[in-house]
């Protein structure tokens, strides 16, 4: 018994001193942003830099800018990846792979590739769209595609979709009445935790905006950041923050084993 | 009348098809007699299909017939013999990798200590539930506010770098400038590895079942023998996998290096970068493109490992 209670408290003594640790490495810089962007005279806290947020109308338009990106891109998860998933893996289950290999491509084409290979694209949408930045909404859903694709995929394998959408057919219902109103509902979760990385990934997104000369949120913060140091660090801690409080309210893909048991036993008691 | 022909015939195969106990695989059969009705599926991956290939397919295709150039923009191999022969690309991709390597060591080894930390921990937790949204945010956002964290930190005028200084007296850490060497980067770009490590990382080590450490327990094995024996090895696929998956993650990484570092390009994604920015790329457009493919080639003979090892550790899941 002793023995036990001995190597129990070892293992806490491990466990905790390494989140310790590596909590300490993680959080201090994000302290330090907090700290910083609140530094008045010395010795004293101001909030100075953040109140000086609003002065700056470019920030206000580049923070909205990257919202309405976020908005589109989740918009397209929605309404193209998620119905091309349902379809491909309902009636063409033989380009299921194929599927899965171009949405995990992205993964091996690194987002400095893409820009130096986008110029011919760019060209033939500024025919279409002009030079809004919204423009780049296209790009960051291929972007998002491998986290997006993981975790519709896995809710999308979790339910019985052939069984659902074969009882809606039976009923009548068609083929975007399945799709919206039987389908989609019973992988809500993992359309909802696809969509919050993409949130997140839209609102860090540097890379391509700065090489295009667009002006995201995140341009515009390096961009400040060499004027107005504090402000600028201020608005990061901000955002990240604001993707911290998202990622922790919404379902994550934790809950997805609780809510296939939930469609097993919403059929079993179907079927009774 | 098609439609309910069809529909009757649909029901006719599903009817066959659970008498015989197999599953159906689609409406496909039903068609195969007319050419278009069969092609009539394939309109629905229309849209998704026009996206990828605009801003996916089309842009790697262009870098690749662009890196077939010659310095005076004719075709030829002379902008891939540029960059395989020059000191200065061959140095970026030098320190790119060794970047990438190192990063990838120290977040591994950090973020699989962490995962177990965290297995060890109540599963329906909020403790957990915080540590893993606030990983999925870290290893996201690295870029420009990473950057801000560090400067913030370790910068001219940081938090630490004052607390130091207050404490040893001056000069200790007045110099910010280790930062902006190989191993500020390795320490910056070790933030965003540790989260995605304990991401892909957490579920191997939640798939360790505890019966086999009380099976290694009662065969009178210690501790140390569970991980060297049984552990260690179920997870070593797993462990590499991730390893691999860090390494591409930091190659490929621009925006951080690009916000830390104003001046020289040291790693291979701020070559490309100053070369489609600058002059460089008026005057020999094929460089960019050709420091391109040399990242898609070790990108994909990583990831390619990467899957590799992926599915012997779905295959040890399943049995």
């Amino acid at each position: 018994m002793g023995q036990i209670m001995k190597n129990i408290t070892r293992v806490s003594i491990w466990r905790w001193t390494i989140i310790a640790f590596v909590g300490a490495y993680l959080l201090i810089p994000v302290f330090a942003m907090l700290e910083f962007s609140t530094r008045g005279a010395p010795g004293e806290r101001s909030t100075e830099a953040w109140l000086a947020i609003p002065t700056f109308p470019k920030l206000l338009s580049s923070i909205s800018t990257s919202l309405q990106l976020a908005f589109i891109v989740i918009f397209l998860v929605v309404f193209v990846l998620v119905p091309t998933m349902i379809w491909v893996h309902l009636r063409l289950p033989n380009l299921r792979r194929y599927m899965e290999l171009v949405c995990l491509l992205p993964l091996t084409i690194p987002a400095i590739v893409i820009v130096v290979g986008i110029a011919p694209t760019y060209r033939a949408l500024y025919q279409v769209f002009g030079s809004s930045p919204l423009t780049l909404s296209f790009v960051y859903f291929v972007l998002i595609l491998p986290y997006s694709y993981r975790s519709i995929s896995a809710s999308l394998l979790s339910i019985d979709s052939h069984t659902l959408s074969e009882a809606s057919r039976s009923l009548g219902a068609s083929t975007i009445r399945m799709i919206s109103g039987v389908i989609v509902p019973n992988i809500k979760v993992g359309i909802m935790s696809g969509a919050v990385i993409s949130i997140a990934l839209v609102l860090g997104e540097f890379t391509i905006s700065n090489l295009l000369n667009f002006e995201t949120m995140q341009v515009v913060i390096n961009l400040l950041g060499k004027r107005d140091a504090a402000t600028s660090v201020a608005v990061s801690l901000a955002a990240l923050v604001f993707a911290f409080i998202l990622l922790a309210i919404l379902p994550t893909a934790n809950k997805t084993r609780s809510s296939k048991l939930k469609t097993k036993r919403k059929v079993e008691a179907a079927t009774k | 009348m098609e439609l309910s022909n069809s529909f009757h015939l649909f029901v006719e195969l599903i009817l066959e098809s659970s008498l015989k106990g197999k599953e159906v695989v689609g409406l496909k059969k039903i068609g195969t007699n007319n050419l278009f009705r069969s092609s009539l599926p394939y309109l629905g991956i229309l849209p998704f299909g026009l996206l990828v290939l605009f801003f996916l397919i089309w842009p790697t295709l262009v870098v690749i017939s662009g890196a077939l150039q010659n310095l005076d923009g004719g075709f030829g191999l002379g902008s891939l013999v540029e960059v395989a022969t020059n000191d200065k690309y061959l140095n970026g991709f030098k320190v790119s990798i060794q970047l990438a390597a190192y990063s990838a060591i120290a977040g591994a080894i950090l973020g699989a200590l962490f995962s177990w930390a965290i297995a060890r921990g109540n599963s329906e937790g909020y403790f957990r539930r915080l540590v893993l949204a606030a990983s999925g945010v870290f290893a996201q956002f690295g870029g420009v506010m990473l950057t801000f964290a560090f400067l913030a930190t370790f910068g001219f005028n940081g938090m630490l770098t004052i607390l130091a200084n207050s404490f040893f007296g001056e000069n200790i850490f007045t110099d910010a400038s280790w930062l902006y060497s190989l191993m500020g980067l390795v320490v910056v770009y070790t933030f965003f590895q540790i989260p995605l490590m304990l991401i892909v990382f957490l579920p191997a080590i939640e798939n360790l079942k505890p019966e086999w450490k009380e099976a290694s327990e009662s065969l009178g094995g210690s501790t140390a023998n569970y991980w060297f024996r049984v552990g260690g090895p179920i997870l070593a696929p797993s462990f590499l996998g991730a390893l691999l998956l860090l390494f591409a993650n930091a190659f490929s990484a621009y925006a951080t290096a690009a916000a830390l570092i104003s001046q020289g390009a040291p790693i291979v994604p701020l070559q490309i970068g100053f070369a489609i920015s600058g002059e460089v790329s008026r005057t020999n457009p094929g460089i960019s493109k050709a420091l391109a493919v040399g990242m898609i080639l070790i990108v994909v003979l990583v990831m390619f490992g990467y899957f590799k090892l992926q599915s012997k550790v779905s295959k040890w899941v399943k049995s």
